[in-house]
């Protein structure tokens, strides 16, 4: 990692920061959806900790997908994004600073407070490091497909709900793979080949994903 | 040959190649069709299982198998276009859009027409099922990304990204819905094996494959024609062109 990256990766987590309590909201969003669920569905333990991995997991994938717009919107409307790239930083390295900002900002808390809704949902300890551990691996790889899209509906007016329709259908691999590992652990079967798979293709992610998100960025601010 | 190749990728020349060959195409399809549709309905033998529902799959696995080639065409030609700047190539990546979309829904209502009687309902998730409605996601997503720009030239290369981004997936997504399936799926679905397909079946399915995929290019062809119109519209071609339609009208 070179120096340019540390400091664009400095310079997005700063931003953030700085727009006051914004980046909280996908956090909070996580949070009351999968609180809603025992409420809607049934308090009985057994029913919602076999439900708890799928819950989870969705929940986790629509906050991360609300979190994207934090990261570019901004940056684009008033023009920084343009500069970053008439100063020639290149768009590929633009978006690996952005994902990797939206990962510490938004997917590592959100990795965090995970087992906190795992124990709201009676999950057993088990489970919830899987849990855990499935969403540390999976949530970078939502974090760069998510901006490949975010980078395609840049300067749209109804972008965010396009983004939802372009997005999602990339993410269900993610969300089989991660959900599937947590339903395994819960019942005390092998999840390593589901883990195995979410490192791939998180790595998959890091390698494409750049320059995917550098060619829309481009054609978005043109 | 490459003069002939070159002069495809222009507007005005795609056009006039399009119209020379659609009434030949239109025939052809049409042929195919009625040939297709008499030896699946008429002189192919009843499944001994199924019996006459077993003929659903002559629409049934031509559609299926067009959607997914219609994305890879799609996917292809938008790279070809993104690459070489080359506008022809858009215009037949955008043109492949509705007519693999609809070859998608037409696979999955086919699928649910024949899973009622066989499987006792109309949807199951089953793997293949599934791949397929998300195949009719990516296919709503690209239409929905190429009509949300204002400028044709940016939507056009937006969506050629999206394409071959989906095309990357679709195999990660095919084989995933497939694990996926393998482990939720329990013994409560005896698929139909077909240890070897009556030879009468083959041929009648078969035919209906090449129908379908005649079908495929005279309505492509159409749409390219279409397309070529309205964003050439302001050419002195079409100009012409309208004008003499004109004429001959009056």
């Amino acid at each position: 990692m070179n120096g340019l990256l540390i400091s664009l990766i400095k310079r997005e987590i700063s931003v953030v920061l700085r727009s006051q309590s914004e980046f909280v909201y996908p956090l909070a969003f996580f949070v009351i959806v999968t609180s809603l669920f025992p409420l809607a569905v049934t308090p009985d333990p057994v029913q919602l900790a076999f439900l708890a991995p799928g819950i989870i997991w969705v929940a986790a994938l629509l906050s991360i997908l609300l979190s994207l717009n934090g990261f570019y919107q901004a940056d684009f409307e008033e023009g920084g994004l343009e500069q970053l790239l008439l100063a020639g930083v290149s768009g590929s390295n633009i978006v690996i600073a952005k994902s990797v900002a939206n990962w510490l900002v938004t997917g590592l808390p959100l990795v965090i407070v995970a087992p906190l809704i795992g124990v709201l949902f009676h999950m057993d300890i088990q489970a919830n490091g899987v849990a855990m551990l499935s969403l540390f691996l999976a949530t970078p790889t939502l974090c760069f497909i998510g901006s490949i899209g975010m980078c395609l509906t840049l300067g749209l007016r109804n972008g965010g709900v396009l983004l939802t329709l372009l997005i999602l259908p990339l993410f269900i691999p993610v969300l089989i793979f991660g959900a599937s590992a947590v339903q395994a652990a819960s019942i005390g079967i092998d999840y390593s080949g589901q883990l195995a798979i979410l490192g791939a293709l998180l790595i998959l992610s890091i390698i494409l994903a750049p320059y995917a998100g550098a060619a829309a960025m481009k054609i978005s601010i043109n | 040959m490459w003069t002939w190749f070159y002069q495809l990728a222009s507007p005005k020349w795609f056009y006039q190649f399009a119209n020379k060959w659609l009434p030949w195409l239109r025939a052809a399809t049409l042929i195919l069709f009625l040939a297709g549709l008499a030896l699946g309905l008429l002189f192919s033998p009843v499944d001994y299982q199924q019996g006459n529902t077993v003929r659903i799959m002559y629409i049934h696995v031509p559609a299926a198998f067009l959607s997914m080639f219609t994305y890879v065409l799609m996917a292809i030609s938008g790279a070809i276009g993104y690459i070489w700047r080359i506008k022809m190539a858009h215009i037949v990546s955008v043109s492949c859009a509705p007519v693999g979309a609809i070859f998608t829904l037409l696979a999955l209502v086919t699928g649910g027409i024949w899973g009622k009687p066989t499987w006792g309902t109309y949807w199951e998730w089953d793997a293949r099922m599934t791949s397929e409605l998300i195949l009719l996601f990516l296919y709503l997503g690209f239409m929905a990304l190429h009509n949300a720009f204002d400028e044709r030239k940016t939507a056009d290369r937006a969506a050629a990204i999206l394409a071959l981004v989906g095309l990357v997936n679709i195999p990660i997504i095919h084989f995933s819905v497939e694990w996926w399936n393998s482990l939720h799926q329990g013994a409560t679905i005896s698929k139909f094996e077909k240890p070897s397909m009556d030879t009468d079946m083959l041929k009648a399915l078969l035919t209906m494959i090449v129908a379908f995929q005649f079908y495929f290019v005279t309505v492509l062809l159409q749409k390219v024609k279409a397309e070529i119109l309205d964003r050439e519209k302001l050419s002195g071609w079409v100009k012409k062109l309208v004008v003499k339609q004109g004429e001959g009208v009056q």
